[in-house]
């Protein structure tokens, strides 16, 4: 979307600059590259004139030379504005500032985690405060437990009160406050206790200071410069959020956000920033083995080979949280006809109609950017905190779009936080949740509406109907339905930029015609599908062939990627067919039921060692990178199970011979790029014991590790400038140790990053390169029959024009019998941040979600399929309708939703 | 109660009920004028009572002075929004206690000072903002709002005129700088009473995101004796653009301290001598604080003075909230200066900077000044620190603080000298001749 800005001309020391208008004077001149010390501002919380620390000199003309203190971030850069910030009473103010937040400041740097990359000590060597006047005491705080995820050190505090505006008035947090007054404003809760919000670990970056550090990485604490970076993408949800990752010696020891202005932003949830710790786990196979006994790789490799020789019926079955390599490799190892999803056909059909539709458009698939823009949203059937956590918050923005034109109304700039907030009070645009219990936005939503997934479907296709009379129309809605359609109506017909969000959750194809119904008769809307992993796109471009069509194939050989399959489907399934096939190959780096069942277990890379592309869940196509030298006996799936020289390689093929996968080489510049001659390091400049550390082994100075796979390399050696966007490893710039040094990145502040932001989109709007929708119209017995629980009432379904045509019919609740839904959970239902420490503190224990009148009737323990469970009251459950949480042992692989009795104990 | 003898030379005006019988109830009330003018008032148009209002120039008494009537016409009408009246009753500046007495004993002609307000800008509800140390008051108020309630002068359709108006009582809980406005606005809505940025300000987005028309205790007091004897009449009791009387809260070293309504532009010198009987114990003048703690200082030279707005602002201090501190030549400059300072420290509410940090280093070093214990860079020091804050803060809380320490460190810069120099040891190598 271009926006046109007028432009002004702003004097900064009687130069002239162009400047933003509608942006505050801070913003602009950080954007101009000038380095003026802030701390209250954040690029993406913006003003409150709290700290006084951005002060400069303006003046009314050019002739006036006396001029006035005002503060940038308070003062918009309308046109002809003149500015000094050299000026020496605005810069001895601002060293005054400075010396002001020492006054109780510890001076603990030393022994703060924060040093090094603290945001604190980059501002005071940039006023030059360095001599201290204050001869009393500090005043000293109580620092609370918060949690497994964060530190708190509450006398580093210089009360910016960043981290209470993040936590509460953006990221909708309610148990963390500002406490008291004067010079003994303490942030934190009301008592100890874990933080309730999903996005607290954000303070760590938000907090100027150290007031918040990652608590993770204080377990095996390396300073920032001591650590050896690569960018990465989150690979605990399908979001595929950007993010750096840190290691020392041989453990990754923590995640930062990484910048990407349409993707993350400055932001990630705590999953993914917590549950890296998988890497470092117990659990990990380090060492390939032929059942029982260890085996070193060639023999490994040699080995898998045989056996593929000598088993040219063998398949192969891919994994959604493996890289689009990865499965690729095996696709190609065992032929495209014997690759399969490694997924259930309820979840793979859902993946490949997804795509199909946004193929077909016309509704685009949004960035997170775009999601935050929308002014009026329509999440039909998905939990989006618990399912893809980055988005939620996103959506928390989302809901000051359509107020904020009150702010606009009344000529309040937008960058004035608070003026805006004080303004808009509650008002919150349109949001509608349809979904079958409770979720955790439902404190923004306007209106909710719960019911059976079916019915979910169902109000979908009734707010496609009422939006446009050639979809088709259900029968029968409740009156509660009614009203719910009635009111997303109006909104979305008010809407410049509606969106709806949908997705396999409930596994419930219904819910996704009905999601792009609404779409397609809605004219500029954005359609957003949220998939189950980091990679489930990806997976659903390479194959159609699901896991139970595998088992059906009764193979006598099978390789498995990085799968756990009792995850996937109940266990007696995965026994019968491990037991039939008399030969397993299993590729994975955490132990689990899967690699037990294997022959050959060949211990491989996991994302922080390896190198690949992941598809994200709006088809961005994202390029990770290892951090982890290259490892003989740990290897990466693709390199276990072809002969590729190196990843560009397998990236060349896949793109020549996989249809939609051709731009992805696109993703980041190839191993060959180099700046001026060199590759990009790894390693900040600092990075200290480079002779030191292997001393104990060997005195003489390695030579680094050699990076076939990527333009970076394992080393302080490189080019020191900027590298394209995909390629940054870290944010640092002289003077700019702490996070905030993104903003030296950025084409403008909160903008692009130079260059443009990583990732290539593989679809775009209505651009089909697949298969038309009217073409899959054909094979709609097959669509019908995916509805699972309703398989037998479904009608077939057609198309209409562009639209479904098949609307579920109500649904009806058993006599003794329930539907069992799946729930999720940010904490417990992801597969890998299981094997982090910091997140396994927060499961919640396996239970079985009732409504109250059910939860009534069975008492404190009921037992549901074959297990006895404690019974949760779960709000919004309909009748009829039952959960379970998904993916905690031992509930995995259970197939839901499904129909069961619940019996008393 | 009164807790002074009232001296001839007033002019009663609004507080020429304060020594009648049962002054609070609204009997009393009634028998004296009470509720004419808002009976006057519902019969004007708007337009016209704004017109009263400027023509009284009446100005505000909360301790910005700023005019009354044009604060009222900024408050749009044309909005389908609710619209606020506010009394401002939070009184917490040192020297003031005034706001105690109207409510105490006139709470009626504040609440028609209110309805007057409220009529006027198009409000159908007024809340008093009461600081929560005034807890009897709160009791006082809330009588006679009930008193009103029962007579019909308050609710639905007020003196049959089919405008509804409804009064609350509200009380802050002990914070200084909720009687800043905006601060005031965040405690009300039931936010941490913190200041918010102005622009826009209150008669445009005020009281949830409403226009809101808030004035200080004493202004919306004075009005309803404007509606009965005209705006032009009033303004005449006062100087040229400083309408009327106000109520001064004399206090220190006089023999009679006390509240005394006086019109504006009296003398200072006056209002020590004839209003108060003179200096305590026959001392010497030394200097006065014109207007509430945060006023600077004025020198006993400076005090020939008429007490008004603009004269004062010519003498670069504030006529403030009408607190006159008056103190004798043996006041020590150096004490007050650290009293004061404690209490901004205290009362900072520790939003910006300059303020948080500045009024505590402040108070620490003028502590330790006081105790004995000062250092010859402290005075520069305690200079730079005060202007620092000046003008630089978000709120007005730390020009408050800053103001009244630059005028004692440079009207009495040789009194910190002489304190240090009386309290350093003679022989110590640190002791720098200033
Ligand atoms: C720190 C601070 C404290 C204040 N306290 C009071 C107060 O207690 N009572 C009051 O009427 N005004 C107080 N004010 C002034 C108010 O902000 C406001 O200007 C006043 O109530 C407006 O009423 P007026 O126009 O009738 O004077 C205070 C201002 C500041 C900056
Ligand atoms: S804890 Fe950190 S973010 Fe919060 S106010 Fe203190 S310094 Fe600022
Ligand atoms: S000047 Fe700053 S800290 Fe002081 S009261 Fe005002 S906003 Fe609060
Ligand atoms: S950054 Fe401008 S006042 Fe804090």
């Amino acid at each position: 979307m271009p926006v046109e800005i007028d432009v002004t001309t702003v004097y900064i020391e009687d130069r002239p600059y162009p400047m933003d208008p509608e942006q505050n004077l801070l913003h602009q001149c950080l954007s101009a590259g000038f380095n003026l010390p802030y701390f209250c501002w954040h690029p993406a919380l913006g003003s409150v004139g709290a700290c006084r620390q951005c002060a400069v000199k303006q003046f009314k003309d050019e002739h006036d030379k006396h001029g006035r203190i005002v503060m940038a971030c308070m003062t918009p850069a309308s046109d002809g504005t003149r500015i000094s910030i050299k000026d020496s009473e605005a810069a001895a103010f601002r060293a005054g500032i400075i010396e002001g937040m020492m006054l109780n400041h510890p001076h603990d740097c030393p022994v703060c985690d924060e040093g090094g990359e603290c945001h604190l000590q980059d501002m005071t060597v940039m006023t030059g405060h360095d001599y201290r006047r204050y001869r009393f005491e500090k005043r000293t705080f109580r620092n609370q437990y918060l949690g497994p995820f964060l530190n708190h050190e509450m006398n580093r505090c210089i009360q910016c009160y960043r981290c209470v505006r993040f936590y509460r008035e953006y990221a909708g947090g309610a148990d963390f406050n500002s406490f008291a007054l004067r010079n003994l404003v303490y942030f934190g809760r009301d008592k100890d206790g874990v933080l309730e919000n999903e996005f607290a670990g954000n303070l760590v970056e938000v907090c100027p200071t150290g007031v918040f550090t990652d608590a993770t990485l204080k377990r095996h604490y390396t300073r920032k410069w001591d650590l050896e970076f690569s960018p990465s993408i989150c690979t605990q949800c399908s979001l595929g959020c950007n993010i750096s990752i840190g290691k020392r010696y041989d453990t990754l020891r923590r995640v930062v956000n990484r910048y990407n202005g349409e993707v993350n932003g400055y932001f990630l949830c705590d999953r993914g920033r917590f549950g890296y710790e998988f890497v470092n786990s117990e659990r990990r196979i380090r060492q390939s083995r032929l059942r029982t006994e260890a085996i070193g790789p060639d023999a490994a490799k040699r080995h898998l080979r045989d056996l593929v020789a000598s088993n040219p019926g063998v398949i192969g079955i891919g994994s959604p949280r493996a890289s689009l390599e990865s499965n690729f490799a095996l696709r190609a190892l065992v032929g495209p006809d014997r690759f399969y999803a490694g997924i259930p056909s309820s979840e793979l059909e859902l993946l490949r109609l997804m795509l199909d539709i946004l193929r077909s458009g016309p509704a685009g698939t949004p960035s997170l950017r775009e999601v935050e823009s929308s002014d009026a949203v329509l999440v039909l059937g998905e939990d989006v905190m618990n399912v893809a956590p980055r988005m939620a918050l996103s959506l928390r923005q989302s809901v000051r779009q359509q107020p904020i034109e009150i702010a606009k109304r009344l000529h309040v700039a937008l960058w004035q936080d608070h003026g805006v907030r004080e303004v808009l009070q509650d008002a919150k645009g349109p949001f509608f949740i349809a979904t079958s219990s409770a979720t955790r936005l439902d404190d923004i939503a306007t209106e909710c509406c719960r019911g059976a997934p079916d019915d979910v479907a169902r109000v979908g296709y009734a707010i496609a109907r009422a939006l446009h009379s050639s979809s088709p129309e259900p029968q029968d809605l409740a009156d509660n339905q009614r009203a719910f359609v009635e009111s997303v109506t109006n909104a979305f017909k008010m809407a410049k930029r509606p969106l709806v969000i949908s997705g396999a959750s409930y596994r419930n194809i219904g819910i996704i015609r009905a999601a792009a119904n609404v779409s397609r008769v809605l004219p500029g809307a954005t359609l957003s599908f949220i998939t189950p992993e980091c990679n489930s796109f990806g997976l659903a471009f390479l194959t159609g062939t699901s896991l139970e069509a595998a088992i059906k194939a009764k193979p006598t050989a099978a390789i498995v990627i990085e799968n756990d399959l009792y995850r996937r489907l109940p266990a007696p399934e995965v026994d019968s067919f491990f037991s039939q096939c008399a030969h397993v190959v299993v590729l994975d780096h955490l132990e689990n039921r899967t690699t037990t069942r294997a022959e050959l277990v060949l211990s491989t890379a996991t994302f922080a060692e390896a190198d690949g592309t992941l598809v994200n869940n709006e088809c961005r196509a994202q390029r990770f990178f290892g951090v982890f030298p290259p490892s003989e006996t740990i290897r990466q799936s693709w390199q276990w199970l072809g002969e590729w020289e190196n990843l560009d390689r397998v990236i060349a093929d896949m793109s020549g011979g996989v249809p939609g996968l051709s731009g992805i080489a696109q993703a980041a510049p190839s191993a060959a790029f180099r700046m001026s001659g060199a590759k990009v390091p790894r390693e900040p400049h600092r990075w200290s014991g480079r002779t030191a550390v292997l001393a104990n082994i060997t005195v003489d100075e390695p030579k680094p590790p050699v990076d076939l796979n990527s333009p970076l390399s394992f080393s302080m050696e490189g080019n020191p400038d900027q590298p394209p966007a995909a390629l940054i490893p870290f944010f640092w710039s002289p003077g700019w140790n702490s996070a905030q040094a993104t903003n030296k990145f950025q084409e403008e502040i909160a903008g692009p990053l130079r260059g443009g932001d990583p990732g290539v989109r593989l679809i775009e709007a209505g651009q089909g390169e697949g298969i038309p929708m009217a073409s899959r119209a054909a094979e709609s017995d097959e669509d019908a029959r995916l509805s699972a629980p309703n398989r037998d009432r479904q009608g077939a379904d057609a198309f209409n024009g562009a639209l479904f045509a098949s609307v579920p019919s109500a649904f009806q609740p058993r006599e003794n019998e329930w539907l069992i839904i799946p729930l999720f959970h940010i904490f417990g239902s992801d597969e890998l941040s299981r094997a982090a420490p910091a997140v396994a503190q927060l499961f919640p224990d396996p239970y079985l979600a009732l409504n109250a009148d059910d939860a009534a009737k069975f008492g404190a323990e009921a037992s549901v399929m074959g297990r006895n469970l404690p019974v949760r009251v779960t709000p919004g459950l309909p009748q009829g309708v039952a959960g379970l949480p998904s993916g905690l042992p031992p509930l995995e692989g259970i197939m839901l939703p499904a129909w069961s009795g619940i019996s008393r104990i | 109660m009164i807790y002074n003898e009232p001296s001839p030379l007033e002019v009663k005006v609004i507080s020429q009920r304060f020594t009648l019988p049962n002054s609070a109830a609204i009997d009393t009330y009634l028998a004296t004028d009470g509720y004419l003018a808002v009976k006057k008032a519902l019969g004007m148009t708007p337009e016209a009572i704004i017109d009263e209002m400027k023509a009284s120039n009446l100005r505000g008494r909360g301790g910005a002075g700023f005019p009354t009537g044009m604060k009222w016409s900024f408050v749009p009408r044309k909005t389908d929004k609710p619209r606020y009246i506010i009394c401002n009753s939070d009184e917490s500046e040192p020297g003031t206690c005034k706001d105690r007495l109207l409510m105490e004993n006139d709470p009626h002609q504040l609440l028609e000072g209110m309805m007057i307000a409220g009529w006027t800008v198009g409000s159908n509800k007024g809340y008093v903002f009461i600081r929560g140390e005034y807890r009897y008051l709160i009791d006082i108020v809330d009588r006679a709002i009930a008193e009103a309630y029962e007579r019909g002068f308050l609710g639905k359709n007020v003196f049959g005129s089919g405008w509804d108006f409804d009064i609350y009582t509200h009380t802050g809980a002990g914070a200084y700088e909720c009687g800043e406005e905006s601060a005031l606005l965040e405690s009300l809505e039931g936010k941490r009473g913190i200041p918010r940025l102005k622009p826009p300000f209150p008669a445009v987005v005020g009281a949830w995101q409403s226009p809101t028309l808030l004035n200080n205790c004493e202004t919306f007091s004075a009005v309803p004796a404007i509606l009965r004897m005209g705006g032009p009449a009033y303004a005449e009791l006062g100087t040229p653009k400083n309408g009327g009387t106000r109520l001064f809260c004399i206090s220190g070293h006089v023999n009679k301290p006390g509240v005394y309504e006086l019109p504006l532009g009296f003398n200072l010198l006056r209002m020590i001598d004839e209003v108060c009987g003179g200096m305590r114990n026959g001392k010497k003048l030394k200097a006065v604080i014109p207007g509430g703690s945060s006023s600077p200082v004025l020198k006993a030279q400076e005090c020939d003075v008429p007490m008004d707005f603009d004269s004062m602002a010519k003498l670069k201090t504030m006529a403030g909230s009408g607190g006159v501190v008056v103190l004798d030549e043996d006041t020590d400059i150096v004490q007050l200066a650290m009293r004061t300072m404690k209490f901004y420290q205290h009362e900072s509410c520790g939003w910006c900077i300059p303020c948080r940090e500045g009024t505590t280093w402040l108070k620490k070093i003028l502590d330790r000044f006081h105790e004995g214990d000062g250092r010859s860079e402290d005075i520069p020091l305690i200079g730079e620190l005060a202007r620092n804050m000046l003008g630089r803060t978000f709120c007005a809380l730390g020009d408050a603080a800053a103001m009244p320490t630059i005028g004692f460190i440079e009207k009495f810069r040789d009194e910190f000298e002489a304190h240090l120099l009386k309290t350093q040891d003679p022989q110590s190598p640190e002791l720098i001749v200033l």
